[in-house]
């Protein structure tokens, strides 16, 4: 019964959020709609998503941000509310930019679907490039100090390619696919990046010693890249040993190319040793548009309306956001309101060992822009 | 050599004993996963043989200075040591010899060295042959914070538990275009059951709380559905064992902010391989963690560090790894106090922090090392 109250409860509230939001940024967008102003796609996520969102769009209107909110409640675990994947796809195609919050992924589908909501809409969009830039962040406590690692991981084949069957009942083949295009794809952005943002390494990682024919096909991609561009590093590395590598010295990564499975374990430990998953943003790219989302997808549902999450992941969604869009006084403003926070310590979310509510944290945030 | 006559006088006692009660020996294998100790089905008393195979690099030294240890503490067990340097077979091939095959296969225990595996020398990895000869179908990992060696994490205490046959690593790939290249990753109801019977009846066994599976049942809903599945039917039959489900990525980021959230961890091959290395990276490297693979056949315990041929014969290797494996091995054949005596002293020894070896930022020699350890049994 209480369960089921749970449950009722939470639908509610989740409508409730996102249908808020929707009006609110419809009329927003209204009333101010100028030619100075962008519009970005807004995806609140399951969990605590909405709650987060809010924060962030607090934060955006304090500092007066010329930046609309198109919202879009997609969700896999809620399909009733859910707005159709078509529209989001196109409202994103149309803004060339996004801010997602973490979609829940269960275990299994209503409709039998092998792929997941997130999956279909990073092919949809061909979102290839996950980038996620781990940075120690100041005033919070962690074992390891002074980590600055990106990890660049291909986001649209190999394990998450959702082909597996039942040949016969009790043994499943899952199909992972590699590509030489795709490895071609993500090694150069892997490299443009490394170049673009003053890097001195690339970092692959791989399993090629066991799947000799697929991790093999990427480490040869990347091989063959890296020598375009001579004054990058390029060093291989095999899965196992970078995870242990990570623990013990985390200082030696600069950049990392990954492929998609790889690529998730090494985001999230490596967002474990900054803080954890709430405070890590990430963006994913396609030639044509971005979607910026938290670094360590966890959609935190056990902490849903309970106002505890830290909303410093998506605030720093919405700076990267407000960088790319070419507003990066906004982004400074916000970056340095974080960092200040984070820094005096008074004010700080459970997973970092204060006791201050989300609520608290965006109010101590908009209170020290400056 | 009055001692050892009197041990052969007993040794005989006990296999006139062991013949006495037939019935003891012709226990039938009830479940298909067997997983109590092989000692306590054929051996009532007596000295065991065990295989020993040494190893290449540094193994000769470590295995020595294992053979040493286990020699002062009087643990009753005979080497038999084999070399697998890899001989042609009668099909031309190269792979380990028969000799080997045929003592792991009647001594049904083993302890191992590391092993070299030369790149494109034409044979396929020592290792990948010997789990395939003797169907080592699960491997077991504990990784335990060291009193005396210090690193970031102090409060770490799991058990990886890895399937090893199939998974990821089952070794079926092809290219379908040029350039378009499928691997397949083959989960099995059979392997999956077994090693998650073999999961909870090693919680069981040595008092374990927790059982955790690691999955990504979300993104592969199938096949790691299945192992999902699987895991979770067993579980209901160890109802006084706590069971949780965990996705890959939320132990990743646990582990290395909170690791003493889990106990026993059982996952399928791949997240194996990359959880129980990050589990050595908490503790401080592969050097201090032991490896334990159950088979069908016999049970096989190694160090899985590598062979480090730059500091071979020089007598600076840091057996620990080895000796911890072969007390997981002294477990396994049921002679727990031979077990705890030794791994007491090694804990010591290594908490004292006198004779620490090289990697343990020491500088101790090998041989002090295992004098120490042998001082202090």
């Amino acid at each position: 019964m209480s369960m089921l109250a749970r449950t009722v409860g939470r639908t509610f509230m989740q409508a409730a959020a996102a249908r808020s939001l929707h009006t609110t940024s419809t009329v927003r967008a209204t009333d101010n709609y100028g030619a100075n102003r962008t519009t970005c796609t807004l995806i609140p996520g399951d969990g605590v998503g909405p709650e987060l969102v809010y924060s962030l769009q607090e934060v955006f209107k304090a500092a007066s941000v010329p930046v609309d909110f198109e919202c879009y409640f997609l969700s896999e675990i809620n399909p009733v509310l859910s707005a159709k994947l078509e529209d989001v796809v196109a409202s994103i195609q149309k803004n060339k930019v996004c801010i997602k919050g973490v979609l829940a992924t269960p275990d299994y589908s209503n409709v039998g679907d092998l792929q997941t909501l997130n999956m279909k809409l990073r092919n949809d969009l061909d979102l290839y490039a996950n980038v996620v830039h781990v940075r120690s962040l100041p005033g919070v406590k962690t074992r390891h100090t002074n980590i600055d690692t990106v990890i660049i991981r291909e986001q649209t084949e190999g394990e998450y390619s959702a082909l597996e069957h039942e040949s016969v009942p009790g043994i499943v083949e899952c199909l992972k696919i590699i590509t030489a295009k795709k490895s071609m794809r993500i090694a150069k952005f892997a490299f443009d990046y490394a170049t673009k943002n003053q890097r001195k390494k690339v970092t692959a990682v791989h399993k090629a010693n066991i799947m000799k024919l697929g991790d093999g096909l990427f480490l040869r991609s990347c091989e063959e890249v890296s020598r375009l561009y001579p004054r990058i590093q390029f060093e291989k590395m095999i899965v196992d040993n970078t995870t242990m590598q990570m623990v013990s010295n985390p200082n030696q990564f600069d950049v990392m190319v990954t492929p998609n499975l790889y690529g998730a374990i090494v985001d999230n430990l490596a967002s474990g040793l900054v803080g954890g998953a709430g405070v890590v943003a990430g963006a994913s790219y396609s030639s044509e548009s971005v979607v910026f989302e938290p670094g360590a997808r966890h959609t935190f549902a056990e902490a849903v309306g309970k106002n505890v999450a830290n909303p410093t992941a998506m605030l720093l969604c919405g700076v990267k956001l407000l960088r790319h869009i070419n507003l990066p006084t906004y982004g400074e403003i916000i970056q340095n309101a974080i960092n200040k926070v984070l820094n005096d310590g008074k004010v700080r979310t459970k997973d970092l060992g204060g006791q201050s509510t989300t609520q608290d944290f965006t109010r101590a945030i908009i209170l020290n822009m400056s | 050599m009055a001692a050892r006559f009197i041990q052969k006088i007993l040794n005989q006692l006990g296999l006139i004993a062991a013949r006495d009660a037939p019935a003891v020996t012709a226990t039938p294998a009830v479940s298909q996963v067997n997983a109590t100790p092989a000692a306590s089905r054929s051996y009532s008393s007596g000295t065991k043989k065990v295989t020993l195979i040494p190893g290449d690099g540094i193994g000769p030294e470590i295995s020595a200075a294992v053979q040493k240890i286990f020699t002062a503490a009087n643990v009753p067990i005979e080497w038999e040591a084999v070399d697998v340097t890899p001989v042609r077979g009668p099909d031309g091939k190269f792979g380990i010899p028969q000799a080997a095959i045929d003592s792991v296969n009647t001594n049904k225990i083993g302890l191992k060295g590391p092993l070299m595996t030369p790149v494109g020398k034409g044979h396929r990895s020592l290792n990948l042959a010997l789990r395939k000869e003797f169907n080592l179908y699960a491997n077991v990992r504990p990784c335990r914070s060291l009193e005396g060696y210090k690193t970031l994490y102090d409060d770490v205490d799991v058990v990886t538990i890895r399937e090893n046959t199939e998974g990821e690593y089952s070794g079926i790939e092809h290219e379908i275009v040029d350039g378009v290249v499928q691997s397949i990753k083959l989960i099995t109801e059979e392997a999956s059951k077994r090693v998650a019977e073999y999961a909870f009846q090693y919680a069981k066994n040595n008092n374990r709380k927790k059982v955790t599976v690691v999955h990504k049942a979300n993104i592969m809903r199938m096949s790691d559905g299945l192992f999902l599945r699987c895991v979770r039917d067993m579980a209901q039959k160890f109802p006084e064992i706590q069971f949780e489900e965990k996705y890959l990525d939320t132990v990743c980021l646990n582990m290395v902010q909170n690791p003493g959230k889990y106990d026993v961890l059982v996952m399928p091959n791949l997240y194996g391989d990359i959880l129980s290395d990050m589990c050595a990276g908490l503790v401080g490297g592969l050097g201090l963690t032991p490896s334990g693979n159950m088979g069908l056949n016999g049970a096989l315990f190694e160090s899985v560090h590598g062979t480090a041929p730059d500091i071979a014969g020089k007598d600076l290797a840091n057996p620990t790894a080895l000796l911890l494996s072969a007390v997981m091995m002294l477990r396994h054949m049921e002679l727990n106090t031979y077990a705890d005596k030794i791994e007491r002293a090694a804990f010591e020894t290594i908490k004292e922090g006198k004779y620490l070896t090289g990697d343990l930022g020491g500088r101790a020699k090998c041989s002090e090392f295992t004098n120490e350890i042998c001082a202090k049994l």
